[in-house]
């Protein structure tokens, strides 16, 4: 773990219009993270866990107030920078996989070295590594149909490193998945966090996922009311 | 731009890999585009086929000779005196017996067709010794010539064709008269084929019309003879003719069906609204079927581009399909079947069916238009999609 910050969340607003009713998922947070921290957000449905993974991974923009990353506000940055900005710094790890069903496991993971001038020699070298650090060297040319929960997530989890990322932000990613299934993703995300010094933001509502994290939060009504760690987040 | 082309490559094979998942929808705007298609082709068919059966009709070195203010060879009325002041002409070649002229004489008969059994009326035309000649891919391929003085006819490969009762040897009766067929000819495709040749003499005597013609047909000498003749025609006021090349009278004469083209591209236009609407659906459809895919590779990094891209060549590509099936079906259903309809003298004329390359083309370019105007707004949403999509799955 560095004493870098990767983020600096200043006093964030975020509010959604229903109707004719403001909703107000966000009044003033404020949040730090430093590289190479695995932090864990909690806390019940509707609290905002969600809204501020998509914040960090520049899908979703605050009401007002300052996202630094790295020392760069991202919150203004327009669609197309920002999506080289997702495409530089930003592994994404979702619930349900995400993976294009019609792709096999090698051409899911390959997706984001398309947005990189890479040969095709290059990108075969990067995702056989990516696949053989999940453990599905054997299973590259299979759909994701052929493979089971488990199998499909290390694929995503595949994809989201293998353009070497400084960040994941995991959405749930052992929701779908049984305890034991669930234990080996997790360990493979301690592992990347540990061994190759990614920083990582997962949201759940598992406990047991949460303990592999080295800083768990705990979200409710828009502010953090728990913290495990004050090395990681301030 | 490398990497551009990259993604946009990328969500194109996912479009088109993804297609056998949506096969009813797919289904149906390929064919909703291919009946489109094939009822365009089946209007250019008939109406270029007409056109050709007429141009190929026509001679550059020959000219028909009609009354003047005549619109066809049916209101026309010429007596023998014109015939014989006409044939003094400048401009006219000549051989061996003199003049190539031939003074014609056209009355209608009835033909029984053989695919519906009714009567229509067929022209039975009185050529000059020079007629046969005049006529461009003209050939005898059976029998013999008709001679002066009988009643005997030589009949188009069309006609025999279409029509029953006009084999080699048959024997027929128009008006007073029994008629027997002597010869077979072919036209090459021309509405001379649609034809039944006889002497005009023994028509003229046959049917009463004592020295009259309809009109007469010279052989040209060169480029400016078409306008000696009509200096001639216009020094002499005994003469009053329209004098034209047969090349453009018979353009002339295949212009109403030129209108029938267009009549097909309303036609198909009109049915191309429906297509349309049913290339929007599937492909709203399709984009909403993919938006978590979609909105996952945004937020990975593709640009809204590529998305808008592989929605627009996915539409475009079941519109080709959709396109190219349907000329496949007009060209096996029209392409080469032989028809007759009422040409310029209320007479039949035989003609087949062409799917030519033009139409195949106008074809390929409606199923674009199709594919590209009903791929656009899905692709333009395509491009726009929320990327929150991709984590609210």
């Amino acid at each position: 773990m560095s004493n870098e910050l990767l983020f600096d969340l200043k006093n964030i607003e975020k509010r959604f219009v229903r109707g004719r009713e403001s909703i107000s998922i966000f009044d003033g947070l404020n949040i730090t993270i430093k590289k190479g921290t695995f932090v864990s957000i909690m806390g019940p449905s509707g609290s905002g866990k969600t809204t501020l993974l998509n914040m960090l991974g520049g899908v979703d923009r605050p009401t007002s107030g300052e996202i630094l990353f790295e020392g760069q506000a991202i919150q203004n940055l327009g669609e197309g920078e920002l999506a080289k900005w997702r495409a530089r710094h930003v592994g994404f790890i979702f619930q349900f996989y995400n993976l294009m069903p019609m792709l096999n496991a090698e051409k899911n993971v390959e997706l984001p070295l398309l947005l990189k001038n890479l040969s095709k020699a290059q990108r075969n070298k990067s995702v056989e590594t990516a696949l053989k650090l999940v453990g599905l060297s054997d299973r590259a040319r299979h759909l994701p149909k052929e493979l089971s929960g488990g199998q499909q997530q290390r694929v995503a989890i595949a994809r989201a490193i293998v353009s070497d990322p400084d960040l994941l932000l995991c959405d749930e990613p052992t929701g779908d998945l049984d305890r034991t299934t669930a234990t080996e993703i997790l360990e493979t995300l301690q592992l990347l966090n540990k061994e190759f010094g990614k920083t990582i933001v997962m949201v759940t509502h598992d406990p047991v996922a949460a303990s592999f994290a080295n800083v768990s939060l705990h979200l409710d009504k828009g502010q953090f009311i728990e913290q495990q760690s004050s090395e990681a987040v301030a | 731009m490398g990497s551009l082309f990259a993604q946009i490559s990328a969500v194109v094979k996912m479009n088109l890999l993804s297609l056998p998942k949506r096969v009813g929808s797919s289904l149906t705007t390929l064919l909703a585009v291919a009946i489109v298609v094939t009822v365009l082709l089946a209007f250019m068919a008939m109406g270029q086929g007409f056109q050709k059966t007429m141009a190929g009709s026509g001679s550059e070195d020959v000219a028909i000779m009609l009354r003047g203010g005549s619109a066809a060879e049916l209101n026309s009325g010429l007596g023998g005196d014109v015939y014989t002041n006409v044939s003094s002409s400048p401009g006219i070649a000549k051989d061996e017996n003199g003049p190539i002229i031939s003074g014609e004489l056209y009355v209608v008969v009835d033909g029984v067709k053989k695919s519906s059994q009714t009567e229509a009326n067929l022209p039975l035309r009185g050529i000059g010794p020079a007629g046969f000649s005049l006529r461009k891919n003209i050939s005898l391929i059976d029998g013999r010539m008709f001679e002066e003085g009988k009643t005997e006819i030589i009949v188009g490969t069309s006609i025999l064709s279409q029509f029953s009762g006009f084999e080699l040897g048959s024997k027929m009766k128009f008006g007073a008269t029994e008629w027997t067929v002597v010869g077979v000819f072919d036209a090459g495709g021309s509405v001379f084929g649609s034809e039944l040749l006889t002497d005009v003499r023994t028509l003229q005597a046959q049917f009463n019309r004592g020295n009259s013609y309809q009109s007469i047909r010279v052989r040209l000498d060169g480029p400016e003879a078409i306008q000696k003749i009509r200096d001639f025609i216009e020094s002499d006021p005994r003469l009053n003719l329209d004098v034209m090349t047969e090349q453009a009278y018979y353009s002339d004469q295949s212009r109403d069906m030129g209108r029938l083209v267009y009549m097909g591209w309303g036609l198909a236009i009109f049915m191309a609204l429906g297509a349309l609407a049913g290339a929007l659906n599937t492909m709203y459809t399709s984009v909403e079927a993919k938006a978590v895919e979609i909105a996952t590779l945004r937020a990975i990094g593709f640009k809204g581009i590529s998305a808008f891209f592989g929605t627009l060549v996915e539409s475009l590509v079941l519109a080709i399909i959709g396109g190219v099936l349907g000329t496949l079906i007009a060209f096996l259903l029209f392409d080469g079947i032989s028809t007759s309809t009422m040409g310029g003298s209320f007479t039949q004329v035989v003609f087949d069916f062409n799917v030519s390359a033009d139409a195949f083309k106008s074809g390929i370019i409606l199923a674009v238009i199709i594919g590209l105007v009903g791929g656009f707004f899905p692709a333009w949403r395509a491009s726009r999609m929320p990327l929150l999509k991709a984590f609210s799955s």
